[in-house]
């Protein structure tokens, strides 16, 4: 096993480096020169210039990519100029309140969806099955952002039974009661749509399972349905399921933009939307650098689980 | 072979055309209605009578819906909230399908120009295409409108550019697959360039990819460009779709709930009409979901007999079939399978059951424990006596709990049949675990003692093994330890050695055949191989078509066929040495049952 982490961690490698060519390349689609935005009327070509060489401008796109890179390999992801702190701070700070709401997003999901998904098959055409195909589709279809608007209407304003915004109580919070109270509204809206592609895709993998040779074989053997069904069949199809949960892992660290905009969430979305619209490219730069690392590092994980499933893949 | 005839019924009925399948899905039929409807009130808005979607009028700002001249209410600025509705529908819908278009071109492209060239060109597309997918989903989008500036039209790319990607990879699989079909070579090899070979031939072939890739993300393109235009990051005023209505309208949010609510369901009813057009389309277009292929199995088939035969059978031998019929539902009829199988079986005896490939040998020996997959089987008459009681007139769980503990199975390919995932000590314990509580520890043992029965060395570290790693006759006895975990009384071997070499085959008869006479089993062992049954059987039986056309004493069979199919079937029995000689024998038997 530890030698199948490690060449998955070496796998890793090329793919995080490839991240980090293709952000780079979106930063260079900017139209316009950047020195030339930077010094506004006092653009002599002097100072144009003078600002290109000291930014490393006049370099080829390979040497500024490899300086850049360099630069973040120590940690220096540059400064946002609008806060006027390390982008890397921010980032960092930013991300705890982001991994929270995906994680805990991602745990929803993967639960109900899981169960949901396993119920449809085993009672397919059945009523269960209706409701549970119902409310997936509902689910895929639903605008997340709506979504936490409605939330918001119904448990925050109209029962008043969960806060509307933010992470804490501005006075006497920050207990974890607390955290968990203003955590459940967003991440149950962020959960929706992962949860309905997670109910669809185990739903899918177990129909496809139960119609292979073993469950045959199992059923010939005398085991109950249960065992059958929860054993052998979630088992089996688990190992297709799984890479789906490391999709989903994407899906809600992306999606968190919108949710973390609804609620108020002081995240890495949030702080994303702001930075584009102040166009503090740096930020951007930064914050989906890292968040695209840590997906990576969670598919690899997941991969990982898959391997420990499934004894055929590890060779 | 024979799991082929179990498992896909013969396609009776007669193929309606796409059309006439979506609209016989009543989902996909009212999603279309939705989605087309939505379509025309949104292309019909500048001759509808609507009020001018961008005219502010301050003193009636924020009117609640049913307000007389404006329907849906007016928004913060007094804009006529139905109108702008309809007019943000049209630039919603034209950015997501602009959006889909864009994603499909290039996304097709990629995957068509990667799949026909392999090779470099093939890993440099596709190590892109896969950094694209490295990142999280919408996240790219973002970076993307960030060094674009915001703007519909660079939302519009943003989102087609990080959708590429389903695009390429599903089109590049669908052409890696046919590159190499005949039709290709053939168009290669009259002389067409590649891009004709690839536009002309190909192409068609992978368009129902296209299709279903793209009707399955066209309502996610629509939501995404919403999403972004929520954020501020699309339409920028005075254009507006859906999501910048809402997102405009969310400040008003506690005093004007419906300027939110009403583009937010209007985002939600075009993109759920979408998807369920979408799902229909996908379910028309790929075959394996219309034969019903994915019908969950449930743990007993299906037994609807025509007529109820007595439940208890005296002075029985160990089992007897009488009239068994069993069918395949078609949903317009069923499809017989077999019929009229009636056959007895004692202590310490061995049937052979025998026939070509279809002739009902595996449903026969699925359906005396109800084990024929269902749906599509049903067992429509007759009656199985283990022990002179019938199995088919029990409960569900009694018939269950007589599976491998009175009759146990040992099928064919024991690769798909095992359980991948599971030790195979495990696979046995749970066998014996299954009808005797005795706890894990000693059913572990056992097992390990059953392996070492069937002729495993090694046994005790042989049980930590996965199917896999285990040769193909070490799992066939694997399958009869299985078998034996309980000491049943009446064995099933459905082509147990037709997977196997010919050296383990007779390896693995000799062990049945041993096991049969220390253990006084009675053997059902069904084959298309006559060497096998003259070898093992004491009696056998001769199925065609689902029918046995003659049964008896296997010597005074193999001396005196009556059946013209018994005696091709036993001249189909090669001699050591015989060289030409056979298919020169052979040959005249079958010259008139050719068609």
């Amino acid at each position: 096993m530890p030698a199948y982490i490690g060449k998955r961690l070496l796998a890793a490698i090329p793919v995080i480096l490839g991240l980090s060519i293709i952000v780079f390349l979106v930063m260079k689609l900017i139209p316009g020169d950047p020195a030339q935005a930077l010094l506004g009327s006092y653009a002599t070509p002097d100072n144009v210039a003078r600002i290109n060489r000291a930014l490393g401008l006049d370099r080829s796109w390979p040497e500024q990519y490899v300086i850049w890179i360099g630069n973040l390999l120590q940690g220096d992801f540059g400064r946002s100029y609008i806060l006027n702190r390390p982008v890397l701070d921010e980032v960092l700070e930013r991300f705890g309140a982001t991994l929270i709401l995906a994680g805990a997003s991602l745990v929803i999901c993967s639960v109900l969806g899981i169960l949901a998904g396993i119920v449809s098959a085993v009672r397919q055409f059945g009523w269960t099955d209706r409701i549970v195909t119902f409310f997936v589709l509902i689910g895929i279809s639903m605008p997340a952002f709506f979504l936490g608007l409605v939330f918001i209407l119904f448990f925050a304003v109209q029962w008043k039974m969960l806060p509307a915004s933010g992470m804490y109580a501005v006075y006497g919070g920050g207990d974890l009661p607390d955290l968990l109270r203003h955590l459940i509204l967003p991440a149950a809206t962020l959960a929706i749509v992962a949860t309905g592609v997670v109910a669809r895709l185990t739903r899918a993998a177990m129909l496809e399972v139960l119609r292979q040779d073993f469950i045959r074989t199992a059923r010939a053997k005398g085991l109950s349905e249960n065992t059958v069904i929860y054993r052998h069949a979630f088992r089996a199809a688990l190992v297709s399921i799984i890479p789906v949960l490391g999709i989903q892992a994407g899906f809600v660290l992306g999606g968190a933009v919108y949710i973390e905009t609804v609620f108020q969430w002081p995240g890495l979305g949030q702080m994303l939307v702001k930075a584009v619209s102040t166009r503090d490219l740096l930020l951007v730069q930064g914050g989906v650098l890292i968040a695209a690392t840590v997906y990576v590092l969670v598919n690899l994980l997941a991969d990982v689980a898959q391997a420990m499933l499934d004894p055929r893949l590890k060779a | 072979m024979t799991n082929m005839a179990a498992t896909t019924p013969p396609p009776a009925r007669k193929r309606r055309s796409n059309w006439q399948l979506l609209m016989a899905n009543r989902l996909a039929a009212a999603g279309l209605f939705l989605f087309g409807f939505i379509v025309i009130v949104a292309l019909l808005a500048p001759v509808l009578p609507l009020p001018n979607p961008d005219i502010t009028d301050q003193p009636n700002r924020l009117l609640p819906p049913f307000s007389a001249g404006h329907l849906f209410g007016t928004d913060h600025l007094g804009r006529d909230i139905l109108s702008r509705l309809i007019w943000g529908t049209q630039v919603s819908l034209l950015v997501g399908i602009s959006a889909t278009a864009l994603a499909a071109l290039f996304g097709s492209l990629i995957g068509l120009v990667a799949g026909y060239a392999r090779g470099a060109t093939d890993s440099v597309l596709m190590r892109f295409v896969d950094m694209l997918m490295a990142f999280p989903y919408i996240l790219l989008a973002i970076a993307i409108v960030a060094a674009l500036g915001p703007g519909l039209l660079n939302a519009l790319y943003a989102i087609a550019i990080v959708n590429i990607p389903f695009f390429a990879r599903n089109i590049r699989g669908v052409t890696v697959s046919i590159r190499n079909r005949e039709f290709v070579d053939a168009a290669r090899l009259s002389g067409k360039g590649h891009a004709a070979v690839l536009f002309t031939e190909v192409l068609p072939n992978v368009l129902p990819v296209i299709v279903i890739t793209m009707s399955t993300t066209v309502g996610w393109m629509i939501l995404e460009t919403a999403g972004l235009s929520f954020l501020g990051l699309g339409a920028q005023p005075p254009t507006s779709d859906l999501g910048s209505m809402l997102g405009q309208a969310r400040a008003q949010l506690f005093t004007a709930p419906h300027a939110s609510i009403v583009p937010g369901i209007m985002i939600f009813i075009l993109v759920m009409s979408i998807n369920l057009l979408g799902d229909g389309i996908r379910d028309v277009l790929d075959p394996r979901l219309r034969s019903g292929a994915l019908d969950r199995p449930m743990p007993v088939t299906r037994i609807a007999r025509k007529t109820r035969p007595a439940p208890t059978l005296p002075d029985a031998p160990a089992l007897v079939v009488e009239n068994l019929s069993t069918g395949f539902d078609t949903g317009d009829a069923i499809t017989p399978a077999i019929r009229d199988v009636s056959f007895r079986l004692g202590k310490g005896e061995c049937l052979g059951l025998i026939g070509e490939s279809g002739s009902g040998k595996s449903v026969t020996a699925l359906s005396l424990m109800g084990l024929v997959a269902s749906p599509p089987g049903v067992i429509t008459d007759g009656a199985v006596y283990i022990e002179g009681k019938d199995v088919l007139s029990l409960r569900e769980q009694e018939l269950i709990g007589l599976r491998g503990a009175r009759v146990a199975y040992v099928f064919q390919d024991p690769l798909t049949t095992l359980h991948p995932l599971f030790t195979v000590g495990e696979q046995i314990a749970e066998a014996i675990l299954a009808h005797d509580p005795i706890g894990r520890q000693a059913a572990h043992s056992r097992a390990v003692a059953l392996m070492e029965t069937v002729g495993i060395r090694d046994a005790a570290s042989r049980a930590s093994a996965y199917p896999h790693e285990l040769s193909g006759g070490q799992r066939q006895r694997i399958g009869i330890a299985m078998a034996l975990a309980n000491d049943p009384d009446i064995i099933i071997a459905d082509e147990p050695t037709t997977a196997l070499d010919v050296t383990v085959q007779a390896r693995i008869l000799e062990l049945l055949q041993q096991l049969r006479r220390e253990r006084g089993l009675a053997l059902l062992l069904i084959t298309h191989d006559f060497g096998v049954v003259a070898q093992v059987c004491d009696r056998v039986a001769v199925m065609k078509n689902g029918e046995i056309v003659e049964q008896g004493d296997t010597r005074a069979i193999l001396r005196d066929p009556q059946h013209d199919y018994t005696k091709r079937l036993i001249a189909c029995v090669p001699e050591l040495g015989e060289g030409h000689g056979f298919l020169d024998r052979v040959r005249p038997l079958f010259a008139e049952a050719r068609p």
